[in-house]
């Protein structure tokens, strides 16, 4: 670490801050800041030349003065100590401790920026999750390794849902859960506070590490903190061989943070005044999910984005569809008839789940009867535009059994108690309770052994 | 090449591009920047300072580090052991940086993209004399390069001249000289089972030729509705989760390609680890061998560098051309062409030029025209009739068909799957949309048809569009009034479309049976569910009710026909096609029975 301070700064907007006569500052430094009170901040730098740098302040350059601003390069990238001893810890954006205990010692120091895991070092995940609820084991489910986020809205209930997962997600057969890492951007004192007595109740503190950045902490720092918690999941699984889950909460404030700091940049915008890189940007963190050759761990990523006015082609929904692999839609009409969790599976998907099923996995007909509960739905909800221009009386027998369906599928096959810790087999098993409501010859996308085996019609 | 004689200077570094001194350099010339020796490339010079785009992540790198010129601008090498490889977007070989640098990808690796250890059995052509001369293209010999890729070796295209020397049958490494070139101004060239190309330089050939044969992919709404011919020119345009991957993984698995090159351009890396761990498992319906014996891969995946993003696609068709070259009919999927515009857009955005349409640079459209030109048939130089057919997706945000990418694709493509999210939702796959789809080769294809399959091809085809076109007229009206406002005929027509949809136009990826459908069991079903619909018509006119037909337990077998029947399994649908008859003949005779009894 250079002992060096520098006393030239030149401008300071925003989170930004320029420094003259630094010479040949690298790329990417981190860099502490003293201001005129003694105080320290952080930052990093974001574009160096022979004899300027220029530099990303978390905490912002509110306050500063540029007489008594003391700069000091690191001449390192941000880097965080990894031991066991994070699980149970509270961090901030940073890796800084938030909750009054002493930093983490350790010789092990990880760069938080990563790099790409080369895809020839990978494995394909294939473990499937059982997360106790029907909507998601029986039509999207979660493997381990998946990057599946939670869309959801302002007022719905992703964290409940969010907690849910991490209460009860295990593998079949297995009582091994997971070692948690919990990353909160931006969010309310309420929200963080309702995972930490979440997890508390649940009795598995000792096995979270929190990384919180409040709505009212420094938005700059929710830039680094999903690299942050990233580095620490990936130590968990991959160092320690643990199975990690890791929630980050909400990927809508960290884009909006970026958006900022881009604007004060002067990047060149694209949509809605998100940077072009935001792609890639949102790409370098929900990447780092996965499993890899010859590891034991693995790490399952949940990020929540909550759209901007329920509108999922809304950047930040959009490009995070476009990278990872499926996604849980929440509706808020589903939320409105009481509906928990309001699931709507139409838009939602999970793109791994082809590899996670079937007969080694959970059951035979699980493919099957997953894809013809996505038909019958689908028909249903036609029908059910139609009843509503014409009324159900007008509906052939044939459609009113659709719309019998879908009221029975809303309250009893999404619908489901909070605590509610549904096995694979039971949900399959209402599925053709549900299915059993037609015909045989109506269920095409079954084969005849599912229907000779499980249909109720002859039971 | 040791010309590292060029040498300079870093001035500046923002993000991936970089502000060298460099008095010398040339526009295009790859450089090594910093001790860390990271690849990039010359993309703009300025008096004696040069913009460069770097390749990989410039964190900890200095103004005042060395930067070097390479003497030549960015180059893949083409030889024997390009199939079954992965690279990354600059053509470096994954399996071997894994080796290196481990589960994540370092930086400053100089690896050659082909093994240099391996030794290839090399067999001159018979009839090539020493003192000849040798024209720029010309066949040298052959490798056995996979089980069924006999990899030809050529001069390469810029060179002619005096054979010298060349190398007699027997076993080489790719180093081994295999021949001497005397060039027209005296120097002498060695040849070598390997060649380097510029990538952003197309790869010569004779002359064009036009497409004849449709590219055969297994997928029914592909081959059936909107066929692409061999050299053809396409676009999966579709909102995220609508089968855009699949639709290409698919054609990698299927089609009736000698070599696919399947270019993973800022997408997943978990995509390309299914095509890694499954194709050399999967085996090629023509050729019986495995799927991994024809295929290559180039990987950035969306977390590599953006800059060497740009350069993968570039990467991937200048192997494409390569293989053309020896007269193979290559298949070049690019997933996405989004993620390259808008590395491009990246780029152009840090360098300050002024964007036109949502950020991207004026160039853009140009840009494209110019890759997708770099597809077609082609007579090669000494090997015949050789294809690049090129297969790009599309990701427009919000899903939204006008953005600037989609737009632009649409215009130089001639065969347009269009995804859409409707359909996907529906868990109606392959998402592709009858309507918004579009194929400008359906008249030559008809001819391949209507030779190889049957003359009705056509008509069914235009039949099947036709009923699917009624389809959204009639759904139209009941929303507005309800079924009941629809004659028995017009229902017919409703469960015909449906017919079509659920027994032909949907095909699982995932169904171990449905996922291939030969031609010919492409247009059986095809040809099943119109007859169904043709004598349930005839049937209906004479008063029989719509109910009698919809609730024969055979429509069932209709509509599950293409998952309980393999493409061997022609006989069986013909049977079924002989049960419907035969059910229909029977409801005709009862009818005519129950109507005399009535009289
Ligand atoms: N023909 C098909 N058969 C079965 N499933 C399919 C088919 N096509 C698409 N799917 C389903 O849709 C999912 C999404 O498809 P895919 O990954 O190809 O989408 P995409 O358009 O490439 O999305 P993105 O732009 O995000 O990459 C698949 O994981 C699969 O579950
Ligand atoms: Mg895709």
């Amino acid at each position: 670490m250079s002992a060096r301070e520098y006393r030239t700064a030149s401008s300071a907007q925003g989170s930004l801050l320029v420094v003259q006569q630094a010479p040949n500052v690298a790329f990417g430094d981190q860099v502490l800041i003293r201001d005129h009170l003694n105080n320290l901040r952080n930052g990093q730098v974001i574009r160096t030349s022979e004899d300027e740098a220029l530099i990303q302040v978390y905490e912002g350059t509110g306050d500063l003065d540029l007489e008594n601003t003391w700069v000091r390069f690191l001449d390192q990238p941000l880097e965080i100590n990894l031991s066991p001893e994070i699980l149970g810890r509270i961090f901030n954006g940073i890796g800084k401790p938030k909750d009054n205990r002493p930093p983490i010692l350790s010789n092990v120091r990880r760069n938080v920026n990563g790099s790409a895991i080369n895809p020839a070092a990978r494995t394909y995940p294939r473990e499937f999750i059982q997360t106790g609820i029907s909507s998601i084991d029986g039509l999207n489910s979660l493997v381990r390794g998946q990057k599946l986020p939670i869309f959801s809205a302002s007022g719905l209930p992703h964290n409940r849902l969010a907690a849910q997962i991490v209460r009860q997600a295990k593998l079949v057969d297995q009582e091994s859960s997971f070692s948690v890492v919990f990353a909160a951007m931006g969010v309310s004192y309420a929200d963080a506070r309702f995972f930490q007595e979440e997890f508390a109740d649940s009795g598995v503190l000792g096995n979270v590490v929190m990384y919180i950045n409040l709505a009212d902490d420094p938005p700059v720092e929710r830039l680094a903190l999903p690299r942050v918690a990233l580095t620490a999941a990936e130590y968990l699984a991959f160092d320690l061989d643990r199975h990690v889950l890791v929630v980050l909460t909400d990927m809508t404030n960290y884009a909006e943070a970026l958006r900022e700091v881009a604007t004060a940049k002067g990047d060149v915008p694209s949509r809605k005044g998100y940077p072009g890189y935001l792609y890639s940007d949102l790409a370098e963190i929900y990447e780092r999910s996965g499993r890899i050759k010859d590891r034991h761990g693995s790490v399952t990523l949940v990020p929540v984005v909550t759209m901007p006015s329920d509108d999922i082609t809304h950047p930040i929904p959009d490009l995070t569809g476009y990278i990872t692999e499926g996604q849980i839609v929440l509706s808020r009409e589903l939320h409105n008839q009481g509906v928990y969790p309001p699931v709507f599976i139409s838009p939602s998907l999970s793109r791994l789940m082809k590899d996670g099923i079937g007969k080694d996995d959970t059951r035979e007909d699980h493919p099957r009867v997953a894809n013809q509960l996505y038909a019958m739905y689908a028909k249903a909800l036609e029908t059910r535009n139609l009843a509503a221009i014409i009324g159900a009386e007008e509906l052939s027998e044939r459609d009113r059994r659709y719309l019998k369906f879908a009221e029975a599928f809303d309250s009893q096959f999404i619908g489901q108690g909070e605590d509610e810790d549904r096995s694979i087999i039971e949900t399959l098993n209402l599925a053709w309770e549900l299915l059993s409501m037609f015909p045989k010859d109506m269920l095409t996308r079954v084969s005849e052994t599912d229907l000779a085996k499980y249909h109720r019609s002859d039971k | 090449m040791n010309r590292t004689d060029k040498q300079g200077t870093i001035r500046e570094i923002n993000g991936p591009i970089l502000t060298i001194h460099l008095p010398g350099i040339r526009n295009g010339e790859q450089v090594k920047i910093g001790e860390l020796g990271l690849f990039g490339e010359v993309i703009a010079l300025k008096g004696e300072t040069a913009l460069v785009q770097s390749y990989e992540s410039t964190e900890g790198v200095r103004p005042g580090e060395r930067v070097n010129g390479l003497g030549r601008p960015l180059s893949v090498e083409l030889g024997p052991g390009l199939l079954g490889s992965i690279f990354d977007g600059v053509q470096r070989p994954l399996d071997k940086v894994f080796l290196e640098s481990g589960d994540h990808i370092g930086r400053g690796i100089n690896l050659p993209a082909l093994d240099r250890e391996r030794n290839w059995h090399f067999t001159p052509e018979p009839d090539i004399e020493i003192g000849s001369t040798l024209s720029a293209g010309q066949l040298l010999g052959r490798v056995q390069e996979s089980a069924i890729i006999q990899h030809r070796i050529l001069v390469p295209p810029n060179l002619s001249g005096e054979l010298l020397e060349l190398a007699p049958e027997g076993e080489y490494r790719l180093d081994d000289p295999i021949g001497r070139l005397k060039l027209p101004d005296g120097k002498n060239h060695k040849l070598m089972l390997y060649q380097h190309w510029p990538v952003r330089t197309p790869r010569p050939y004779l002359r064009r030729d036009h497409g004849l044969s449709p590219l055969i992919t297994g997928q029914r709404i592909l081959d059936t509705f909107f066929p692409l011919l061999k050299g053809g020119k396409s676009a999966v345009p579709g909102p995220f989760g609508a089968g855009k991957t699949v639709v290409q993984q698919q054609i990698a698995r299927w089609s009736n390609a000698d070599i696919v090159i399947y270019v993973g351009c800022g997408e997943r890396g978990n995509e390309l680890v299914d095509v890694l761990e499954t194709f050399p498992q999967l085996q090629d319906p023509y050729s019986g061998h495995k799927l991994m014996e024809r295929t290559l891969l180039v990987a950035n995946t969306s977390n590599m560098p953006v800059v060497a993003r740009e350069a993968s696609i570039y990467v991937g068709i200048t192997m494409a051309e390569y293989y053309r070259d020896q007269g193979y009919d290559v298949v070049m999927l690019a997933d996405s062409t989004s993620r390259w515009a808008e590395a491009l857009r990246e780029v152009s955005g840090r360098l300050g030029q002024m964007p036109v349409e949502d950020g991207y640079p004026a160039y853009l459209a140009s840009r494209l025209a110019a890759f997708y030109e770099r597809a077609g048939r082609v007579e090669t130089r000494s090997c015949g009739k050789g294809s690049v057919t090129l297969i790009g997706a599309v990701s427009p945000p919000g899903g939204d068909f006008s953005e600037p990418v989609t737009a632009h694709t649409k215009e130089i493509i001639q065969t347009f799957w269009a995804l859409s999210k409707e359909l996907a939702d529906a868990r109606h796959y392959p998402a592709i949309d009858w309507v918004g789809s579009f194929s400008e080769h359906v008249a030559t294809a008809a001819e391949w048809w209507h030779k190889e399959i049957s003359p009705d091809w056509q008509h069914r085809r235009k039949q099947a569009l036709g009923l699917l076109a009624r389809d959204a007229e009639l759904s139209r009206i009941v929303n507005l009034v309800g079924p009941e406002a629809l004659s028995s005929a017009q229902r017919w027509e409703l469960e015909g479309a449906s017919l079509i949809k659920e027994g032909v136009l949907q095909q699982s990826a995932l169904d171990p049976v449905d996922t291939f459908s030969s031609p010919e069991k492409q247009f059986l079903l095809l040809d099943m569910v119109l007859m169904i619909y043709d004598r349930g018509a005839e049937l209906i006119e004479l008063g029989i009710s719509v109910q009698e037909l919809t609730d024969l337990p055979l429509m069932a077998k209709a509509r599950r026909a293409k998952q309980t029947f393999s493409s061997e399994q022609s006989d069986k649908i013909r049977a079924l096609m002989e049960e419907f008859k035969q059910a229909f003949a029977k409801i005709r005779l009862e009818y005519a029975k129950f109507k005399e009894h009535a009289q």
